[in-house]
């Protein structure tokens, strides 16, 4: 090292020989630029060096506390305080998580008695305004419905019957419609992948697709997806009836029952063996209920073991009339 | 000995003839590539707005992209049936078109997985079926087994060809310089001797073993895509021999189309004689004869007992609004074909070409009749929809979308057959005596 200026400093020797005052110069100062340009690098990468190490030594000194913890398979261990970090969960986290739990204890039963409903279609309008559905999207429906030739027509709102044997939960591939363990079944459509085997597979035509773009996409931009309300809609992913679980939560009965203006709803827990009626705010005993009205289920000869009773349509308070609404527009 | 020596030359020049990029195949490979192009601008469309561009509505949401899956697994499964049944029990005159067999049997296979996702809502989340994929789902099973029939078809093409290219790329100098050094790299040094011969058949062997129940396992599933459900109309115990039975028929019809163009285009008339049609022939009326069987089970059983919604679909089948696709295909697509293949006239390759055809076009809308029909009569009414909810009609978009999946099955055959011997060249000389196999059969 210490011959290499001297080298340079005769290779300089010669070369003033050979050039004029102006060349040395710019030659001299490039030299010096780059040797400064060296030091100065040199000396950053040192500090640099210094200072993070510093700043390791100083966290270290700052730990120090330990903690002792009990691990999943029942073991003390002791930790730095310094490896604990304290984790906030988002709000769409735990609303997933919470969604997914479902409210411990209850058994949410639904009872639908026919012989009130005169098709007014409030829950069907109620529903949809809650869950942001466009008017050819059904969480619950009410049909005209005949058995048969011979069999007085009846209108029928149809929800999704909340099996405890639910086909659409057994074939889904990704956990997306989940059963919850108080009674509704419930779609996370940030799971979703649209394969729409859960469609095939319901034989109560309860589940639909968004086939494009949801009706208030750009208006429920960037809000927190509530798994119990289903909102935001996505595209390209499954929406159903939910059971209102955000209604649930808070103590409330689902939209549609508290829409009815005809009494048409009864909805409560069937671990308190009691339900109350969605217009009247009347509560009843559940199985006096079923067992005065002769209550039936929908196709139960399928397996699928609904939540939601029928109460047939004898002693009915209106007199049937056809449905005059007219067929939405091709979407 | 220096006839031998001719007579396998000769095999080899036959045999390789085809492999030059010729005019047609320019034009061919145009014509396909930019009815590809068309084709995924519809798709492109697809991933812009949602399935919404197709005619799939809440109620029939399984439409044409199902029916075509279900069309492209069947149609793959004929590898299966002439390299792994036929093959095993030592059946000699598949051999020129085994590899034919081979080739449609990875094209559809490979395909099939991509219309699968042409048909999901949302494709981008194609790897949550990984992530969080749960076993109790049919598709589960699908996924697995498709891509486990994809590889084991895949792997027997390349393990059956390794010999001829490295055939090729040592004893033949006409063809071009990139053809060979390409079959230099994927003949993986591998030489003609007696114990790699040896190594290799066992893996072939191997491999026909397992594609067996593997080929009966994804058409099995992916008829209980529909059987699982409570659905009538496919709420069906048969379905799984049903489906296996009928893959047989379109892809035998599949085989004997390609055998048609690739001896007329390639000039292979030595090598597939009207023999060889003869004897295909002869294995399309089996199979049609199985499937016609499995037909009377899935629509007599029901028909005779005509229980509510069973009756519905059925009606909606033979006098409704499928009537004129539902005979057309049965009888168009099954019965007349039958017949006409019994006739040793009609086993000869133009008329057998036709027949195929029939057979192949049929075969692709009795998916469409098993798939659509049942999803337009659900147990609930219909109500408070648009009509094309009730109705299903596909889409100009979903059509050109169908249509893409095509193209690829055309592009991959064209490339593969184009570029490989189409015939196994090392099996038909040592079929013809040309050339000794030192390995006997163990």
């Amino acid at each position: 090292m210490e011959e290499q200026p001297k080298h340079e400093q005769n290779q300089d020797n010669q070369d003033k020989k050979n050039h004029n005052p102006e060349d040395l110069k710019q030659l001299s100062r490039r030299k010096f630029l780059r040797n400064f340009g060296l030091v100065a690098a040199g000396a950053a990468a040192g500090a640099a060096a210094l200072f993070s190490g510093d700043l390791f030594e100083r966290s270290k000194t700052k730990g120090g506390k330990k903690k002792i913890l009990l691990t999943q398979d029942n073991k003390l261990v002791e930790v730095d305080s310094l490896e604990l970090k304290a984790y906030e969960k988002s709000p769409e986290e735990k609303m997933q998580i919470r969604g997914r739990e479902g409210l411990p204890g209850r058994r949410w039963i639904w009872v639908i008695d026919l012989s009130k409903c005169r098709n007014a279609r409030q829950c069907v309008a109620a529903c949809q305004a809650a869950h942001h559905l466009r008017p050819d999207q059904f969480h619950i429906n009410t049909l005209e419905m005949k058995e048969n030739a011979h069999t007085p027509a009846f209108h029928m709102p149809k929800p999704c019957q909340h099996c405890d044997n639910p086909p659409c939960v057994a074939v889904c591939p990704v956990d997306a419609t989940f059963k919850r363990p108080d009674g509704p079944v419930l779609i996370d459509n940030e799971r979703c992948i649209g394969c729409r085997f859960c469609i095939a597979a319901c034989p109560y035509s309860a589940r639909m697709l968004n086939w494009s773009k949801p009706k208030f996409d750009d208006q429920d931009k960037g809000r927190p997806y509530n798994i119990e309300l289903n909102i935001p809609q996505r595209i390209g992913t499954i929406t159903k009836c939910l059971m209102s679980s955000d209604r649930l939560r808070e103590g409330k009965l689902p939209y549609c029952v508290s829409a009815c203006p005809n009494g048409v709803y009864y909805f409560g827990d069937e671990n308190e063996d009691a339900v109350t009626n969605g217009t009247t705010k009347e509560t009843v005993r559940l199985s006096k209920l079923l067992t005065e009205k002769g209550a039936y289920q929908l196709l139960s000869e399928l397996g699928t073991k609904p939540r939601v009773y029928y109460l047939p349509p004898k002693n009915r308070l209106f007199p049937f009339e056809p449905s005059k609404q007219a067929e939405p527009k091709k979407i | 000995m220096d006839e031998n020596k001719i007579a396998l030359e000769k095999i080899t020049e036959d045999l390789t003839f085809h492999i030059r990029i010729t005019r047609g195949f320019k034009i061919w490979m145009g014509f396909l590539i930019i009815g590809l192009c068309i084709c995924l601008y519809a798709y492109s469309r697809q991933l812009r707005f949602g399935l919404g561009v197709a005619g799939i509505r809440d109620y029939v949401s399984w439409g044409l992209y199902i029916a075509n899956f279900v069309f492209f697994v069947a149609t793959s499964l004929i590898g299966m049936l002439i390299s792994g049944v036929l093959g095993l029990t030592g059946i000699k005159w598949i051999t020129p078109f085994s590899r034919i067999a081979e080739i449609i049997a990875v094209a559809f296979a490979a395909i099939a997985g991509v219309v699968i996702i042409m048909d999901m809502g949302r494709p981008d989340r194609l790897a949550y079926v990984f992530i969080y994929g749960r076993f109790q789902s049919p598709i589960l099973w699908d996924v697995t087994v498709v891509t486990t029939y994809f590889v084991l078809s895949a792997l027997l093409l390349f393990l059956t060809m390794i010999t001829d290219i490295s055939w090729v790329h040592t004893k033949t100098d006409h063809l071009p310089g990139w053809v060979k050094r390409s079959y230099k790299v994927l003949s993986l040094n591998w030489t003609d001797t007696p114990e790699k011969n040896a190594i290799i058949r066992r893996c072939v062997r191997i491999l026909l073993i397992l594609i067996i129940p593997c080929a009966l396992a994804i058409h099995t599933v992916t008829s209980w895509l529909f059987a699982m459900t409570t659905r009538p109309g496919w709420d069906s115990t048969i379905f799984g021999p049903y489906f296996v039975s009928g893959a047989f028929v379109s892809g035998g019809a599949a085989v004997l189309i390609a055998m048609f163009f690739f001896r007329k285009n390639y000039k292979l008339h030595e090598y597939i004689t009207d023999n060889h049609f003869e004897k295909m022939g002869r294995l399309l009326v089996l199979v049609m004869f199985v499937y016609l069987y499995f037909n009377i089970n899935e629509f007599l059983v029901p028909a005779f007992k005509l229980k509510t919604a069973e009756a519905i679909t059925l009606n909606d089948l033979f006098i409704g609004r499928f009537a004129f696709l539902f005979w057309a295909v049965q009888l168009g697509g099954l019965i007349i074909p039958i017949i006409l293949l019994l006739v040793r006239k009609m086993r000869t390759p133009l008329p057998l070409l036709i027949i195929s055809l029939a057979v192949f076009i049929g075969s692709w809308f009795k998916r469409y009749i098993i798939v659509i029909p049942t999803q337009e009569h659900p147990y609930l009414p219909i109500q408070y929809v648009p009509y094309n909810f009730k109705v299903y009609t596909p889409t100009l978009t979903e059509i050109a979308i169908t249509l893409a999946s095509f193209f690829m099955v055309l592009i991959i055959i064209t490339v593969l057959s184009k570029f490989f011997p189409v015939i196994p060249i090392r099996e038909t000389a040592v079929e013809r005596g040309l050339l000794e196999d030192e390995i006997k059969d163990e």
